[in-house]
């Protein structure tokens, strides 16, 4: 009961989405192998424990220090993944992903182990309630906050100052070239992004958060970039008086709105996810 | 991961050879802007580099 539980909730968590990652279906399998193998770890830990069979707890112990290496091998893959990438994913991105991958299996394990005690105790039917409400709350629990939650994201002008271009009152580079100018004016999207608060200001501050609106963008909308040629490559610059970013970019597909909306749901990360108004300095300083 | 040089200047375009001085990379001079624009165009393509306008009459190419 505590493996397929377990294992159900791994593959309920597994999500395939728009960020080309984990592959189908080879990746998918590694998971849900690994998953397995996680689940039947949680599974199994309470009958030995209530034996008792503590040299089995031992080896649960030992097994379960194995899932520590799945972040390394997450973020060893998708770092040499990013060396090939015109527009990258960057590194925060890939920790944050490295770390989700990680903490799943705990949660498997957390899943089946529950599942499993409650049959030991109770039988089967509360287990099978037991199993149900664990997997919802991993799928709830495990979903940050997205951009959408932290920010107020509205469509931006772009225009040129002599050679400067810009979105709004940002400048985000100088553009030599006037069939290049003549074409951004045509093409480029501009992108206002407005922090709620002084936490959200501090994320959007942070590198490692615009490289993952831009990458989640150009995986889904495209980027007219190719090797040699980034004139029209996406850029995000910061207001620095008032802290709002302006995001520049010239897409495959030209559509504001799902732009828009698609930088709403892009996760803050935990590893730049602004904290000052959780300090007693940060709130003073704030008012 | 291979290394790269980056932000620097490759090469300078001008129309106005006074406001070029020394210069540690090629200056190329051009008759008028529409053939300096042509070859702006054209370094940019051979060396991968952006054309930036320093709106006194010189392009640089420089490499980011």
């Amino acid at each position: 009961m505590g493996v397929v539980t377990g294992f159900v909730d791994r593959w309920v968590i597994l999500k395939n989405d728009h960020r080309h990652y984990p592959t189908y279906p080879h990746g998918h399998l590694t998971h849900l192998a690994l998953g397995f193998i996680a689940a039947s770890l949680g599974a199994v830990a309470v009958p030995a424990i209530a034996k008792p069979d503590y040299v089995a707890v031992t080896f649960l112990v030992l097994a379960a220090q194995q899932f520590r290496d799945i972040r390394t091998m997450e973020r060893d893959t998708l770092t040499s993944l990013d060396e090939n990438k015109l527009v990258v994913r960057g590194n925060d991105y890939i920790e944050g992903i490295a770390m989700v991958f990680e903490t799943r299996n705990y949660l498997v394990i957390l899943t089946a182990m529950i599942t499993s005690g409650v049959t030991f105790l109770w039988g089967w039917p509360y287990a099978l309630a037991a199993g149900i409400v664990c997997i919802y709350i991993s799928t709830k629990i495990m979903t940050g906050s997205h951009m959408g939650d932290i920010a107020e994201v509205q469509p931006g002008t772009v225009h040129f100052n002599g050679a400067l271009l810009m979105v709004e009152d940002v400048v985000i580079k100088n553009v030599g070239l006037p069939q290049t100018r003549e074409k951004i004016l045509k093409e480029g999207i501009g992108v206002v992004i407005k922090p709620n608060d002084d936490d959200a200001r501090l994320t959007l501050q942070s590198l490692g958060q615009r490289m993952a609106i831009i990458h989640d963008v150009v995986s889904i909308l495209g980027s007219k970039v190719d090797i040699g040629e980034d004139e029209l490559k996406p850029m995000a610059r910061i207001n620095l008086d008032k802290g709002y970013l302006c995001l520049f970019m010239v897409t495959n597909e030209h559509d504001l709105e799902c732009l828009v909306d698609i930088i709403k749901r892009v996760p803050v990360l935990e590893t730049t996810r602004g904290t000052t108004l959780k300090t007693y300095y940060g709130r003073k300083a704030a008012d | 991961m291979d290394i790269q040089m980056q932000d620097y200047l490759l090469a300078i375009i001008t129309i106005n050879p006074e406001s070029v001085k020394g210069a540690g990379c090629p200056v190329f001079l051009a008759t008028d802007e529409e053939q300096q624009q042509k070859i702006s165009l054209l370094l940019a393509r051979i060396l991968a580099g952006d054309v930036h306008d320093l709106e006194n009459g010189v392009y640089v190419i420089v490499k980011h």
